[in-house]
């Protein structure tokens, strides 16, 4: 597998930090899950963090601050193995990795799908109380095109089966599209079985033609 | 400077496996002493009060003690492992919310490939070029950059700050994130620009 879509620097770097919210963080660790070269460069942003503390000035600690770390230390009791045993039960070969399994509640066989017409079924994801994005699991049907729609904020869309191409580019597993209020795109997923995607936007999707259609036909107009 | 500057001291990778390894008190003194004030500071920086980074520096040194055995020095310095630590509890205690991370032991986890022995880099040779690159980044970008490293730093609030428009200070972090991340890939990585 080799990923040809990456994390952009900005969005990486503000992961790195601690930043970033935890929905899109879901995405973003997701992605980092498949692909060993965003990880090797989240590394080097985490050794941004390290330079800060070398070479920040020390804040001045509290009397007997030790001494109270200690007490924190004696109260938690032993220290963690090297190696830890797995706790959960895991598939074999799951199609969701983690994180994104702990989110979804499970793996791709145990998807509770809505339809949401045209082909695609969806399936929203809370993610703790980060209300700033919202966060669906998509279905779409092989070859079927996802209407044409901008955004108002940002869009990450993380292939997790199948694929789907927009415009000259194609996106397979691992692969993540970033995409932002200027680009309008319709993408098509792949013949290569159901595209199964997941979808962060900081604003609900707006489709060009197809949810107004559905919104009058049910008020009737 | 790490101790390891005089020859008679431990350096902190030294201090934090006698940590692990023999539960040394005197060793993790050394380490609170160099490390925790720093990690306050960190903290205050982020928006916390005296009180709470005092609070969640020693929780982030306690974890530190508590999770000793599993430092690996082949994947960051001493420093940049306190900062994840630190910054992961301050997501969850300060900002209440988790940070969703990859679990390595996940069977759809997809491992590094085995690097060449050549292209093997230590994770304080990392964190040297990192510093060098940051360093050698023209003064305004890396002033946008480090500040936009603390989450009180909105980049509308940088960009009063330092008193220039907001697509500035914008376009001054992506060209100094993507310089340091074409530095170290190349020195580090041997990957052209």
């Amino acid at each position: 597998m080799t990923i040809r879509h990456h994390v952009s620097e900005e969005l990486l770097y503000e992961y790195a930090a601690g930043r970033l919210g935890e929905t899109w963080s879901v995405a973003i660790a997701t992605h980092l899950a498949l692909c060993p070269e965003c990880r090797m460069r989240e590394r080097l942003f985490d050794s941004v963090g390290g330079n800060i503390l070398d070479a920040s000035a020390p804040a001045t600690m509290a009397h007997g601050s030790l001494d109270a770390c200690m007490a924190l230390i004696e109260a938690n009791g032993s220290q963690e193995p090297a190696h830890s045993q797995r706790t959960t039960e895991t598939p074999a070969r799951p199609v969701f990795p983690e994180p994104l399994r702990g989110y979804a509640g499970g793996d791709l066989d145990t998807v509770p799908w809505s339809k949401v017409g045209g082909g695609v079924r969806q399936k929203i994801i809370s993610a703790g109380t980060d209300a700033t994005a919202s966060c669906r699991l998509l279905y779409i049907t092989p070859g079927q095109a996802v209407p044409e729609h901008g955004h108002r904020g940002l869009e990450l869309t993380l292939v997790l089966a199948g694929s789907f191409s927009d415009g000259d580019a194609t996106f397979a597993r691992g692969d993540l599209e970033i995409a932002d209020e200027e680009v309008e795109h319709t993408p098509i997923a792949g013949m290569d079985g159901p595209c199964i995607c997941l979808a962060v936007t900081d604003a609900p999707l707006r489709f060009k033609s197809w949810l107004p259609r559905l919104a009058q036909r049910f008020i009737k107009i | 400077m790490p101790p390891s500057s005089d020859q008679n001291r431990q350096s902190w990778e030294e201090l934090l496996i006698l940590v692990a390894e023999i539960q040394s008190h005197d060793a993790f003194a050394q380490l609170y002493r160099h490390f925790a004030p720093r990690l306050k500071s960190y903290l205050m920086r982020g928006g916390a009060s005296d009180s709470l980074a005092e609070d969640v520096a020693q929780e982030a040194m306690a974890t530190a003690w508590r999770k000793a055995a599993l430092f690996d020095p082949a994947k960051a310095n001493v420093s940049t492992w306190l900062f994840t630590i630190a910054r992961n509890l301050r997501i969850d205690r300060i900002r209440r919310e988790s940070r969703p991370e990859p679990d390595p032991n996940d069977p759809a986890f997809v491992p590094e490939p085995l690097p060449s022995p050549d292209r093997v880099i230590t994770a304080q040779q990392n964190a040297d070029i990192i510093q060098h690159a940051l360093a050698d980044l023209p003064d305004t970008q890396r002033e946008a950059v480090m500040l936009s490293f603390f989450e009180e730093a909105s980049h509308a609030a940088i960009a009063e700050r330092l008193q220039v428009p907001l697509g500035t200070v914008k376009s001054r972090i992506r060209l100094g994130l993507r310089s340091l991340g074409q530095r170290v890939n190349c020195e580090s990585y041997g990957v052209d620009p």
